[in-house]
């Protein structure tokens, strides 16, 4: 599956707190937690962003709290896939578990700016950018984690386990 | 094998697990609170599943905004009641409730040895007690709920020792802070952190839950202590269930091991906007502030509050500063009252709230206006954390705190008693 979109670049230790204040918490539901999704960082990021962009960082990215959330938001505002140079872990499960394609690509994030366009090929993790004419290679997933993608997320895996397999005792 | 690895091996059934290793945990307990566990239920529902796999096993907490702050909050606070009733799991009500990671051990739900998964991220406290427990979101624990494991990737583990005795006034909170500073916000992303040392054996109980607590900080899965006296005390009369209390083994390997000399570390603050950026109080003293908060599950804990009165007993809060207070649980609020501590506080001018995460992620009681400046107990100072996206907060323990509420800067404890 190939994904296209426009780049958002962001630097290091992007955390949880500015993907989605904790004051947008009061909410669960996807749409309204896009309305304010990285506002406190980037007060732009909501009237440029069109469906299917990705974002581009650093190292550490969605670093801090557990919140769900932050994955959710940026998927409801249209953004197709992140690549950093890391990812912290919490961030890392929540968006593969919500179907949110992450890439970790060490020497991407230096051969992006913001605007470039860039085609991600999940399967290949091959990063292409379409401005500059580059090529990245994304850090391949172990093969449990590419069921799990593969499956749609977590819950869709999950269920498949629970017809097949008996609970945990 | 690790700390660490040895309570996952357990957990899995292996005689053996190795950094790296994916693997189906068996978990002991799973719990959510009225942020993370609407978004479970609602995943919960969709796998189809009518219970629970265990419900005197699955916990949900309202304290993030709660007594509800606004009807949107209300609304999550009920959700999670509704669903707590219809499961018939583990549910603490306003009033009985603290927070989440002070409460848990307080009431004997963590022992050492077990594994505990929730959707909180500073569930890597209860390491404190010896237990190998992780923050997850909310799709996670809504599997966990489900089927009561989930899977794992067997994280390394990471030493710090730390010599030497520690000065007064210098406590857990100034230990991890310290160690944040040295390796960075990321220096132990996806390891287990495992705490040893003389000034270890020497820190209360409640320093260590500090400790633990901000493993995550780092970047961390993990943040373990060894079972010894001090835990024992601390879980006497709280449990009847019995526990294993693991020990690494002597050829044990790690990813890399950190010591420290500890022994003139003065009290370290966290200046904006991130845990990492510490220095010595004495650099960063004079800053003024406009609010002192001391609480949450980080630094809510009876020790914690003990030693802000030994600060404010018979002092007043400096007349341009809000002081907010907040016993982690009811328990602590009433040990703290019948200490006489709440009185000492409300006579310096703090005020003393129920117990609620409130103004650590600005949600209620202290969230801070544009250009607001505070010291806090709590664990995070990211952009926006506490409140306005142009607010500032300074991270400290508890002595600094109470003193800088006192003069009105970032203060040592040092420079009024």
């Amino acid at each position: 599956m190939k994904l296209t979109g426009k780049v958002h670049r962001y630097g290091t230790n992007v955390d949880t707190d500015v993907i989605i204040p904790a004051r947008y918490l009061k909410f669960s539901e996807p749409a309204e937690l896009a309305k304010h999704c990285m506002e406190d960082l980037d007060a732009d990021f909501l009237k440029r962003v069109r469906p299917g962009d990705i974002i581009v960082a650093e190292s550490n990215f969605g670093c801090g709290s557990s919140r769900e959330h932050a994955p959710i938001a940026l998927k409801a505002a249209g953004i197709s896939c992140i690549v950093a140079t890391s990812f912290a872990r919490i961030f890392f499960r929540n968006a593969i578990d919500i179907g949110l394609p992450i890439l970790e690509a060490d020497d991407a994030p230096s051969g992006c700016q913001m605007g470039d366009t860039l085609e991600v090929d999940l399967e290949s993790g091959e990063i292409r950018n379409l401005t500059r004419d580059t090529v990245f290679k994304a850090k391949p997933y172990p093969p449990f984690m590419m069921e799990l993608i593969q499956a749609g997320g977590l819950v869709e895996y999950t269920k498949r386990r629970l017809a097949t397999g008996p609970r945990a005792q | 094998m690790t700390l660490a690895e040895k309570i996952l091996a357990a957990h899995c059934s292996r005689d053996k697990v190795s950094p790296g290793e994916l693997i189906n945990v068996r978990a002991d307990l799973v719990m959510s609170n009225d942020i993370t566990a609407p978004i479970a239920i609602r995943e919960f529902r969709r796998l189809g599943v009518k219970r629970v796999f265990d419900p005197s096993k699955v916990v949900m907490i309202p304290d993030h905004f709660v007594p509800a702050k606004d009807i949107e909050s209300a609304e999550q606070a009920k959700l999670i009641r509704d669903f707590a009733r219809e499961q018939g799991i583990v549910y603490f009500e306003v009033g009985a409730m603290g927070i989440e990671h002070v409460l848990l051990p307080e009431k004997g739900l963590v022992l050492p040895g077990e594994v505990v998964v929730a959707a909180d991220s500073h569930t890597c406290t209860y390491g404190a007690l010896g237990a190998f427990a992780t923050g997850m979101g909310s799709t996670d624990i809504a599997c966990a709920m489900a089927t009561g494991d989930i899977w794992m990737r067997v994280p390394p583990t990471i030493k710090f020792v730390y010599h030497g005795r520690l000065q007064p006034w210098v406590g857990g909170k100034d230990l991890i802070l310290y160690t944040i500073g040295q390796i960075g916000v990321d220096g132990a992303r996806y390891a287990a952190m495992e705490f040893v040392g003389e000034a270890i054996d020497a820190l209360p109980i409640e320093g260590r839950f500090t400790m633990a607590n901000m493993a995550i900080e780092a970047g961390a899965k993990a943040g373990l202590f060894r079972v010894d006296r001090k835990t024992r005390t601390y879980l006497k009369g709280r449990t009847s269930r019995p526990y294993t209390a693991y020990v690494p083994d002597r050829d044990a390997q790690y990813l890399a091991v950190h010591e420290y000399d500890v022994s003139s570390l003065e009290p370290q603050v966290a200046a904006p906007h991130l845990p990492s950026n510490v220095a010595p109080v004495s650099q960063v003293k004079g800053v003024e502030i406009d609010q002192a908060v001391i609480g949450s599950c980080t630094n809510g804990r009876l020790e914690d509050l003990r030693v802000a009165a030994q600060v404010l007993r018979g002092r007043q809060v400096h007349p341009r500063v809000r002081c907010v207070v907040i016993p982690g649980s009811q328990e602590v609020y009433l040990r703290a009252l019948r200490e006489g501590i709440i009185e000492a506080l409300v006579w310096a001018g703090a005020v003393v709230s129920t117990p609620t995460c409130g103004p650590c992620l600005g949600g209620h009681m202290g969230v801070l206006a544009m250009g607001e400046r505070a010291v806090s107990t709590t664990n995070r100072n990211f952009v926006g954390r506490m409140g306005s996206p142009k607010s500032e907060v300074y991270l400290a323990g508890p002595a600094v705190a109470a003193a800088s509420a006192v003069l009105g800067r970032i203060a040592s404890p040092e420079e009024i008693s």
